[in-house]
């Protein structure tokens, strides 16, 4: 982050623009100041304060690995002002970017076991992150499998991604749509995911499993987590909760004494049984 | 606080009328309380004989001075493709002499120290913290809604104040001179304070005896949280103004917006917990979408996150949200009954 002056971005340059789905889209920044550039580091789970100046500032993780060096990436649904603002913007505009905040996923602590992530929708973009980490670093980690859900399949994000993981041998990609999602060619699951997962029955030996989703995915997913065995503090997640300043200042992102700006937003579900559920 | 020492002096009303013309002639800007139409409130003056000394407490806290209520983090010109920010040039923020606060006031700088600069630090508010003084008169009175000493402070009480004046009585004060900042003041001036005397200090001052102990509220709020029918009851007025959270001296939760357009600024502004914006979430999803949720956090942050995230209390007991509700909701009275309840 700015070390003068926590509030202060640095100036990001638009280097690619990626239409996921609809009202989906992938920015891809680089630093306007290399030098900037070149001392800014990051680690998996973390978010940023992406900005339009006039318009405000938004709260996005950093969806790109930090294996990939050299840019960062952020995924965004247009909703409010600032991602309606953002979803104008065509490459080499300028936005502004604080960050990164936050804790991370241990990926260390993950070397040697099984890797199990499970997504919805739109909350793909923070297990992108860690998923191109963990592939970047492939020899380190055992089976990997993703389970990705989307409501149709035009609202799948990263097609291209998907693609490419699902054509590797050392990656078991499960796509599905929500019932009445599918298209004539669709060639994965029907269903919602914890459905899904259900019937895929993964193994919990030794695995740790990672959940982004939509809140009532969640809801349903833990509980078919646990009837197979997985183990409440090997299964992680991130929240979302709204925040201003990304810094523990402002005071509207806490569940209970927590602050998910800076003992999040990677959690495991052990530690949310034991959180107020004020998210 | 008992135990703290300070160095005693005294200072007639007249050599406070010359100090604070010596600091308004050295461009500090001096803030008081001062009576303006039915009330008092913090404001510039020049002279000691615009501030307001029979009043027992000021609608709104002194917070302004280090947090103000909308304030510029920085300036942006957005033109061409190419952004220019401009940062706040801080040697431009006044040196300021808070005049005639009260010892909770006083006590609620540490509290708002703790929330900007606990894990990291806050440029503008520090740089306005560094350049600010804090010269607090006692209580000689108390109203119905003051509780400093069920919170750790007292009508007379030192914490947190630079200089501690206390009315003695025909025109003249005890001066305590409790931190660097106050001894600076003090050697810029040696020769308007005298020495102190054996007045007696306590029998000037409001009597308050404490009503709740605030390791009990502590205790008590663990357990209430899943509680939600208690919250209810306790909320069931609030109409989610947010006037507690403005008079608060402590609150300093912050919304961030940008103002005037591509070639604008970014503003830090007050809000409030009250508000159900406040956590709205883009998708309609709201973590705390209940009136008597937002009242709980309210009290939660005060009473048992800032305690042991921040080691600080975040109330002081001065008893401006209870003034200033405008359905009468005491939080004295929510507190004495959380420290009672045994859910």
């Amino acid at each position: 982050m700015n070390a003068n002056d926590v509030f202060k971005p640095f100036l990001m340059r638009i280097e690619r623009v990626i239409e996921e789905a609809p009202d989906v889209r992938t920015l891809r920044l680089e630093f306007q100041n290399e030098d900037q550039g070149r001392g800014f580091s990051f680690r998996t789970g973390q978010f940023g304060e992406y900005s339009v100046f006039g318009e405000g500032e938004c709260t996005f993780c950093i969806a790109s690995s930090p294996t990939r060096q050299g840019y960062i990436e952020c995924t965004f649904r247009k909703a409010g002002r600032v991602t309606s603002a953002l979803a104008a913007l065509e490459k080499d505009e300028i936005i502004g970017f604080r960050g990164p905040y936050g804790n991370v996923f241990p990926i260390d602590e993950w070397q040697g076991k099984n890797l199990l992530f499970i997504a919805g929708g739109i909350a793909l973009p923070p297990m992108r992150s860690v998923i191109w980490n963990i592939l970047d670093l492939r020899d380190r980690y055992r089976d990997v499998t993703i389970v990705y859900g989307a409501r149709t399949v035009a609202d799948l994000v990263y097609k291209r991604e998907l693609r490419e993981w699902a054509g590797r041998d050392d990656v078991k990609l499960v796509t599905t749509v929500d019932p009445g999602g599918e298209t004539p060619e669709w060639q994965g699951e029907i269903g919602f995911v914890p459905a899904v997962l259900d019937r895929l029955a993964p193994a919990s030996h030794d695995t740790v499993a990672v959940v982004c989703g939509p809140p009532v995915m969640i809801k349903f997913t833990f509980p078919v987590l646990a009837r197979l065995g997985f183990a409440p503090e090997d299964i992680y997640t991130t929240l979302e909760n709204r925040m201003k300043c990304g810094v523990g200042k402002c005071g509207r992102c806490n569940t209970g004494k927590y602050f998910v700006c800076k003992d999040g937003p990677v959690f495991t579900f052990a530690q949310l049984q034991e959180m107020p559920q004020e998210y | 606080m008992k135990g703290m020492e300070t160095d005693k002096r005294s200072i007639q009303r007249e050599a406070l009328a010359e100090l604070m013309a010596q600091w308004c002639s050295e461009g500090k800007r001096v803030l008081a309380p001062k009576r303006s139409g039915g009330k008092v409130d913090f404001d510039r003056v020049t002279s000691l004989s615009e501030v307001s000394f029979d009043h027992v407490q000021t609608v709104q806290s002194p917070k302004s001075a280090v947090f103000p209520r909308v304030e510029e983090l920085f300036s942006f010109r957005s033109t061409d493709g190419r952004v220019e920010i401009r940062e706040r040039n801080l040697d431009t923020l006044p040196e300021t002499v808070v005049f005639g606060l009260r010892p909770c006031d006083a006590a609620a700088f540490a509290a708002l120290e703790a929330i900007f600069n606990w894990d990291g630090p806050d440029r503008l508010f520090s740089a306005r913290r560094a350049r600010t003084t804090l010269v607090t008169v006692a209580c000689s009175r108390a109203d119905e809604f003051c509780f400093c000493t069920s919170v750790g402070g007292g009508p007379g009480a030192v914490t947190g104040s630079d200089i501690l004046l206390t009315d003695l009585g025909q025109g003249g004060f005890l001066a305590e001179i409790a931190s660097a900042k106050g001894r600076e003041l003090l050697s810029a001036a040696g020769s308007l304070f005298g020495p102190a005397g054996d007045a007696d200090k306590e029998s000037r001052l409001a009597k308050l005896p404490a009503v709740f102990p605030p390791d009990a509220v502590a205790a008590a709020l663990a357990g209430l949280f899943a509680e939600p029918a208690f919250w209810e009851e306790q909320s069931r007025r609030c109409v989610g103004c947010g006037a507690c959270a403005y008079v608060c001296p402590t609150c300093a939760c912050f919304d961030i917006q940008d103002e005037g357009g591509a070639t604008g600024k970014r503003l830090r502004c007050w809000d409030s917990c009250g508000f159900g914006l406040f956590t709205l979430h883009t998708s309609g999803h709201n973590p705390r979408p209940l009136q008597s949720q937002r009242w709980r956090q309210r009290l939660m942050h005060k009473f048992s996150y800032m305690p042991e995230r921040q080691g600080v209390l975040g109330c002081v007991g001065c008893g401006r949200c209870a003034r200033a509700c405008p359905v009468d909701m005491n939080i004295l009275e929510h507190i004495r009954a959380i420290a009672e309840a045994r859910p």
